[in-house]
């Protein structure tokens, strides 16, 4: 397998195995449903809740790992608990940053003990906590197409709900809109996307598509929709380019897809510092 | 008042859009405030005035239906207060609104209209038409499409009143619009507010912690401060005859020669309330 320059060829001859095929469409879906959930994620400054999940989630799968059941059942069902646990407390209690760190670390702990007991040590351990896209197989494929539809489904029709009793709390529980109700359908959204993600970028890297698309995304657009659909672009770019340059070089894809990431956020800032200065330099140059 | 002309007596029913009878607030193992009794009527400019934490938002709570009173009865246009009225414009005092806050103007005064509709439906024209409008009403539009995150204090309550203001709202609720402005931005702000209810007659009750430079724009004053509450014109409420009645220790009204008041013996010795 060697670089050729010739793109179509490349992609053809990566697309004769199976295992990148698979890993290219997880890698969409997952993609997609970490770039709408993530730019709701940031803009409700939900990051370390988020991450709290990925490693709830973490003990879960390690924990139904020792039992012989796929992983991914035991990430859903360690988030969600974690993502019911933390909405029941109300969207102001779910700020509160020392008990989440205490719940997390406890978990993580767990986890390691339960991977101890696992007889497959070190690569189960490993691909849980930095993702293993490129050993997904076409049942997880098809149950990552199904998480896929149920999260942009119901994100579809909560949308604008959210949206405001995102941005305005006082003023949308004023107005009588149901916020225990968005409060824990978010959770649970968010529990899924990171279970799904986890796939992709494992646990600890999970903010690299959870939030850093849609942080750089909110920089990008002050309109909702269109920070979702660049925050979306973002995530599929730097997974398909991690897909693809992992191909080639004997790095892990997670690597790529944080350093892209990175890179990205990065550059925004840099262009918008540099624009920024311009304007100054305008407005007194006007006056 | 003094007047009683039977013909007038279905104009004062009609004109009450607000009426408090005996109401006492707070919750069952703590009191707040006791006993009140007020009446607002329609395009009425009120001001809630009192110490910090002497329940003057457990008064806007009421109002939303967000909390229940412990006795006595509110009602607000005939009935009590249910949770969700559209007919009810409310800028709470706290937003999550910071630097971060990267979301344009308008976009959150059209969520204001369409954020309860469920259903991913491109946001309607006419939506976008009326948060152009209400923005309009309070001269924001040159804001419209910056982010609320650059916005200066003054500006982000231009917004907060554009989106109370959206729904068409027939009494609107101001939790201390003017903390955190200057003087100019605050005078500005209450010029506007003014404006705005007596144009469309809309009943409005603003808190504030300084009632000097609300004088010129009231109607009526509710005074709250340690457990209870006054109520009038300002003329009547803010005298020393009538709060050292109401609450039976010495209270002293002072005015300067400009008509400024300051209220002694309330402010400071109560730190139970």
């Amino acid at each position: 397998m060697a670089f050729s320059f010739n793109l179509l060829s490349d992609l053809q001859e990566m697309w004769s195995y199976q295992f990148m095929q698979h890993a290219f469409e997880a890698g969409t879906l997952i993609a997609i449903i970490a770039g709408v959930m993530g730019y709701f994620v940031v803009l409700r400054r939900s990051a370390f809740t988020a991450h709290a999940f990925s490693e709830i989630g973490f003990a879960g799968a390690a924990g139904v790992l020792l039992l012989g059941i796929n992983p991914i059942v035991g990430l859903l069902l360690g988030s969600s608990l974690g993502g019911l646990a933390i909405a029941a407390l109300g969207r102001r209690a779910a700020n509160r940053d020392a008990q989440i760190g205490i719940v997390l670390a406890f978990a993580l702990g767990l986890g390691v003990l339960f991977i101890s007991l696992y007889s497959g040590y070190a690569t189960a351990a490993y691909s849980i906590l930095f993702g293993q896209i490129l050993g997904i197989s076409s049942s997880d494929v098809l149950l990552t197409l199904v998480a896929a539809l149920i999260i942009v489904a119901t994100v579809a029709v909560i949308y604008r709900p959210l949206l405001f009793a995102s941005l305005d709390e006082d003023v949308a529980e004023a107005k009588g809109m149901p916020m225990l109700f968005l409060g824990t359908t978010f959770m649970l959204l968010v529990a899924v996307a990171v279970s799904f993600s986890v796939q992709v970028i494992g646990v600890l890297l999970i903010f690299s598509l959870m939030v850093t698309p849609a942080a750089t995304a909110q920089r990008m657009a002050t309109q909702p929709q269109r920070a979702i659909i660049i925050s979306v672009a973002i995530a599929l770019f730097a997974t398909w380019s991690g897909l693809f340059i992992a191909f080639y070089e004997p790095y892990p894809v997670s690597f790529f897809i944080t350093g892209l990431v990175f890179a990205l956020y990065l550059m925004v800032r840099l262009i918008q510092r540099i624009g920024r200065g311009k304007l100054i330099i305008l407005s007194r140059n006007d006056s | 008042m003094s007047l009683t002309l039977p013909g007038l007596r279905s104009v004062g029913v009609d004109s009450s859009l607000i009426t408090a009878e005996n109401l006492t607030a707070g919750y069952r193992d703590k009191i707040v405030w006791r006993d009140a009794n007020f009446t607002f009527g329609r395009g009425e400019f009120v001001a809630v005035i009192g110490p910090n934490a002497a329940g003057k938002t457990t008064l806007f709570r009421l109002l939303l239906g967000l909390q229940q009173p412990v006795r006595g009865t509110i009602k607000i246009f005939g009935a009590p207060p249910k949770r969700g009225n559209p007919r009810i414009g409310y800028v709470p005092q706290r937003h999550v609104i910071d630097s971060e806050t990267n979301i344009e103007a308008l976009e959150l005064v059209r969520l204001a209209l369409s954020g309860k509709r469920w259903g991913f439906n491109p946001f309607s024209h006419s939506d976008r038409d009326a948060a152009i409008a209400a923005l309009e009403s309070v001269d924001a539009m040159e804001v419209a499409h910056r982010p609320l995150g650059v916005l200066s204090g003054g500006e982000l309550q231009r917004i907060f009143l554009a989106e109370a203001l959206v729904s068409n709202p027939e009494v609107l609720l101001l939790d201390e619009p003017l903390s955190n402005l200057d003087m100019r931005r605050e005078t500005d702000l209450l010029h506007l507010v003014d404006d705005v209810v007596r144009s469309r007659g809309i009943t409005a009750l603003l808190i504030a912690h300084n009632i000097n430079p609300l004088l010129p724009h009231l109607d009526k004053v509710v005074y709250i401060a340690s457990g209870r509450v006054a109520t009038g014109k300002p003329s009547e409420v803010l005298t020393s005859e009538s709060l050292t009645a109401l609450y039976g220790i010495q209270v002293e009204v002072l005015r300067d020669p400009h008509g400024n008041v300051a209220i002694i013996g309330l402010e400071e010795h109560h730190g139970d309330v």
